[in-house]
């Protein structure tokens, strides 16, 4: 890995509970029907965010929403392009047709994973809405994808990147090369 | 995670990290397998080219049935119907196969370094289904898949390894991906068929099969390959069956959790005790199951470009 010249905070963990909380909300104002809505994360990074999300949306709602979680990396369509990426368990505890699905990502960039797990979440059924939640959206989209719930816009150069990290200390950073 | 190469031609030049690589992958193939859709797009568009100039049938099948999975388009060739009946040379074969742009070619050939060979005069990615009594990569990295699953770990076990060693290529490559991930393996069998040069590759050779059980905490058997032996190795399969052959008297003396494994296929009351073979400690169609899953994992990681680069 190269070492950022650069690196700078740009949510830290409270920004990010503020980000999840607002997030959810927007989430439980848009589905009016609870019970149709699952939460789907994309590892790694979406899945834990899902789980968090998940947590904060059955506060909301006063009962349990599921969270599942989908890897994609099968379904990318720069396989050949790069070296093999790391594939993570699927688990899918619920039947997702008919279901309204919250595809959750921490980064929204080209768009290219978010297409993937469309792709993805095909094999498991045919879901009545999918909407995306992401926490960060740094732009440079290469496909017509759009999220529906973002936490923070953070405009970005290409070489920049940015880097989640949720677990033992919650942060954003924006690395500069 | 740590992939960079382009065939898999033996286990021999394969990493500790390499193959745990593959198993972590194959991992999160064999749960795709229990998906009610079973195909994920990951080799559309690629052609794959099935060149089983050896007879072969559940190689093949796992090989197809994982290539199809990914969505590959196949080729199959065999011996029985294909231009070497002709008078072609592999060379050739491959060639012509490489005017058609196919971009993996899966072989097994009885000669050894037939794969090797096969990655010096073509483009596409060559993986060894088994050349000769040299190498059968993929079926050491399914063992290894079946061991880590079932025992959690592989660093630290005593593999005893039990049979005609001499004309296994799965004993090679088993001894070489086993050894590799730091479990301690021994060979046992005929002395004829077990010689001790096998030490050089950082493995144990006994001719006392009590001994060779009594710590094993995964017995692999292995056939008696009749098909590859030019003269009679042994004085017959009935004295094998009574010397080293498993049976329950055998079976009683090993550790209460010890698994019997064997790479198929299987010759019932020769080396192996029928009853033995459908016991709970069998792990012989999980093997089979475990092969599809690393085969696909196989094929998805060499179907990677080079070097890895940033992706969101």
């Amino acid at each position: 890995m190269n070492n950022p010249r650069e690196s700078i905070v740009i949510l830290d963990a409270a920004a990010i509970g503020r980000a999840l909380t607002r997030i959810a909300h927007e989430i439980a104002e848009r589905n009016e029907h609870s019970s149709g809505v699952v939460l789907v994360g994309i590892p790694a990074g979406g899945d834990v965010l899902a789980r968090r999300l998940g947590e904060v949306l059955s506060g909301i709602w006063k009962h349990s929403v599921p969270v599942g979680s989908l890897d994609v990396s099968m379904h990318r369509d720069d396989l050949d392009r790069r070296a093999a990426p790391q594939v993570y368990p699927t688990v899918m505890p619920f039947d997702v047709n008919g279901k309204t699905v919250v595809l959750v990502d921490d980064v929204l960039f080209i768009g290219r994973t978010t297409r993937a797990a469309m792709d993805a979440l095909n094999d498991f059924g045919r879901p009545r809405k999918i909407q995306l939640a992401v926490l960060v959206d740094r732009g440079h989209r290469e496909l017509p994808i759009k999220a529906d719930f973002v936490g923070k816009n953070v405009p970005t150069a290409a070489d920049e990147s940015i880097r989640v990290q949720i677990g033992e200390k919650d942060e954003v950073v924006l690395e500069r090369k | 995670m740590s992939w960079n190469k382009k065939h898999l031609l033996d286990a021999e030049s394969l990493s500790a990290e390499e193959i745990l690589t593959v198993l972590d992958t194959a991992r999160a193939f064999k749960a795709v397998g229990e998906r009610a859709i079973k195909k994920v797009p990951a080799l559309r568009g690629k052609t794959v080219v099935n060149l089983f100039v050896e007879p072969s049938t559940r190689t093949r099948i796992s090989f197809e049935l994982a290539e199809q999975r990914l969505s590959a388009d196949i080729i199959n060739f065999s011996a029985e119907a294909s231009s070497f009946k002709k008078g072609e040379t592999l060379k050739d074969t491959a060639l012509n196969l490489q005017a058609l742009n196919a971009d993996f070619i899966v072989i097994r050939h009885s000669a050894s370094g037939a794969p090797h060979f096969l990655s010096r005069v073509v483009g596409a990615r060559i993986i060894n289904a088994g050349d000769g009594a040299h190498e059968h990569p993929t079926q050491a990295l399914l063992d290894a898949f079946t061991i880590r699953e079932r025992k959690g770990k592989i660093e630290g076990l005593k593999v005893t390894i039990l049979g005609d060693i001499l004309y296994s290529r799965v004993a090679r490559s088993n001894i070489w991906a086993l050894t590799r991930l730091g479990a301690s393996v021994t060979l046992c069998g005929p002395s004829t068929l077990v010689p001790k040069t096998f030490e050089k590759m950082g493995c144990r050779v006994t001719y006392n099969v009590e001994e060779a059980l009594r710590d094993a905490d995964i017995i692999h058997l292995l056939r008696i390959q009749h098909e590859r032996q030019r003269k009679t190795m042994f004085p017959g399969i009935g004295e094998y069956t009574q010397l080293f052959g498993l049976n329950k008297a055998r079976l009683a003396k090993t550790k209460p959790d010890a698994l019997i494994m064997h790479p198929g296929p299987i010759n019932r009351g020769v080396e192996i005790d029928s009853e033995i073979a459908d016991c709970d400690r069998s792990l012989i169609l999980e093997q089979v199951t475990n092969g599809l899953a690393v085969r696909m994992a196989v094929l998805f990681l060499l179907n990677g470009g080079k070097g890895p680069q940033e992706v969101a």
